[in-house]
């Protein structure tokens, strides 16, 4: 583990401590019973942090392998809470098969391999030509189209987006060299600060909503809060990237612009569906899904951006 | 061999298959959570001790085990599934899984060869306190409908032991997990939604308690998530 890995877990640590003693502490002076919702609510987040951090540091102390490992099941996850609400006949049943037991397991293989030609289009030139052919086969044409859409997008968000994410370890950067696991660090760092930040700011300030028809606690107040939090921090953080504090900056705002899009795209979809959450796995927090939307749509942008402006390859 | 020296041989031999049994039971409960995550929605009902008689609508092979897997553990041991002997008796693999592992109520769906009335069964396991997975559909439903018209057993049971609840289970998502005919099952989330409990009325007529059990299995239907 390079050591500025070490101090930014460090100081994770630090301020999950902080939340813990809070948490607990507002537990034992306003309902020791548990009979508070909204504080009960609160711990479970954190206790559920708690857990996703440590398995973050696992995988980055195990390197490449454990790396893509973690992110292939957490892709297994998303995708299996994604295709659990869309359209589906038993015509579509080997293709559903094959997105999970044959284009996850490859695409994590190619990244894993690192072949960057194929990683980069097999999802959306070999899946997505050949799914809806087994689909077609099966026969059955009553909503060919939605259902094929459906799983499309499914393997979209769910496999090729959070895909891009290990792939950050593939990047040869000058003067960088061993610690790509830092970009990871620092992305999930920024994006999830930010939607923690978006939540605070809105609880504290919010009045305006963004967009009522979609996320009623999503706040013009809280967007722009998190937005100048998350980037304010992104860019403090520019010793553990490549960046130049103001080109940290500026990719703090862009990782942070899109993944609040991410969530209100994912709100919608929700919405359509009319599910709250998108599982049910992560206490407090919903399902994978719902932790993941933000960094799904920042993670791709990210990749390419550092992959053309710092990449040697 | 003497007599004794036999005794403790059967003896070992049917606690070894009791503790194969119970393994067999353990792995395909952690199968069922992986290849389903299953998700329990009591709405209407807890999880609590009690006799119960829980029928559910009927889509898969995997329908009971689902059932089976979201009870807790404490009711799960108490709880037995209703199905069809000329399913599982058809290979000594399926009859010991069927027998020891599910300790299933078998009943023969063939009027003409059946050497004992399905009723009387249930009715029976039910004295001997067990609780009963029921599919009153009498088959899987592989049509476009979401529930098939419902065979009279669910009656004729609630008459004869009028004093048991029975829980209506809707059980979404095992269809697509695996249609009729395929092997490979596609890990998908599968709800089961537990609605409040229904007793047969005084002098209710068959016809307006199968309609009225039926409508109260679809009405969960919204309740879980798709």
């Amino acid at each position: 583990m390079t050591p500025h890995l070490a101090y930014l877990l460090f100081g994770v640590a630090v301020f999950l401590l902080a939340a813990t003693a809070i948490g607990q502490i507002l537990r034992a002076r306003v309902a020791p019973d548990g009979s508070n919702p909204a504080i009960e609510n609160l711990n479970a987040r954190i206790a559920a942090w708690w857990a996703m951090v440590i398995l973050l540091a696992i995988a980055f102390l195990a390197g490449r392998p454990g790396v893509v490992l973690l992110f292939a099941i957490l892709s297994f996850a998303a995708l299996r809470e994604f295709l659990s609400l869309t359209r589906k006949s038993a015509a579509d049943h080997w293709a559903l098969a094959a997105a999970f037991f044959v284009v996850l397991p490859v695409q994590y293989l190619l990244v894993g391999i690192d072949w960057y030609g194929f990683y980069a289009i097999f999802i959306p030139v070999y899946a997505f030509l050949l799914l809806p052919v087994l689909s077609a086969l099966r026969g059955g044409p009553a909503d060919f189209l939605d259902r094929v859409a459906e799983t499309q997008w499914a393997l979209m968000i769910s496999v090729y987006c959070v895909s891009h994410v290990p792939a950050l370890l593939s990047l040869q950067i000058a003067g960088f060299e061993g610690q790509n696991v830092l970009l990871i660090a620092w992305l999930i760092f920024t994006v999830q600060l930010s939607d923690v930040m978006q939540y605070v700011w809105g609880k504290l300030f919010g009045r305006r909503p963004l967009a009522p028809s979609l996320s009623p606690s999503k706040t013009w107040e809280g967007f722009l809060g998190g937005l100048a939090t998350a980037t304010a921090a992104g860019a403090a953080f520019w010793w553990l990237t490549p960046f130049a504090p103001g080109q940290a900056a500026l990719m703090a705002l862009v990782v942070t612009v899109m993944g609040s899009f991410g969530g209100l795209v994912m709100s919608a979809i929700k919405r359509d569906k009319g599910v709250k959450d998108w599982g049910h796995l992560i206490a407090g927090h919903g399902g994978f899904l719902d932790r993941l939307d933000s960094v799904v749509f920042a993670a791709p942008i990210f990749f390419h951006l550092t992959r053309y402006f710092w990449s040697q390859t | 061999m003497t007599g004794g020296g036999q005794r403790v041989l059967s003896r070992l031999r049917r606690s070894s298959l009791a503790l194969v049994a119970g393994l067999l039971a353990k792995a395909i409960t952690l199968f069922a959570r992986l290849a389903t995550a299953p998700r329990a929605i009591w709405a209407g009902v807890e999880p609590r001790a009690g006799q119960r008689i829980y029928y559910a609508n009927h889509t898969s092979n995997g329908d009971f085990v689902l059932i089976w897997t979201v009870l807790p553990p404490v009711l799960r041991a108490k709880t037995r599934p209703v199905a069809a002997l000329d399913y599982w008796l058809r290979s000594p693999m399926r009859a010991f899984v069927g027998r020891d592992v599910f300790n299933a109520v078998l009943i023969d769906r063939r009027p003409d060869h059946r050497a004992e009335d399905p009723v009387t069964q249930m009715a029976e396991a039910l004295d001997g306190g067990a609780s009963l997975i029921l599919f009153p559909e009498g088959q899987r439903n592989s049509s476009e409908a979401p529930l098939l018209p419902f065979k009279s057993g669910l009656y004729h049971l609630a008459r004869q032991r009028p004093g048991v609840d029975l829980v209506p289970v809707w059980i979404s998502n095992l269809n697509h997990v695996m249609p009729k005919g395929e092997i490979i099952p596609v890990p998908l989330i599968c709800t089961l939604t537990f609605g409040a409990p229904l007793r047969l009325a005084d002098d209710e007529p068959k016809d307006a308690f199968l309609a009225r059990t039926a409508v109260a299995l679809l009405a969960l239907r919204t309740g879980g998530a798709a």
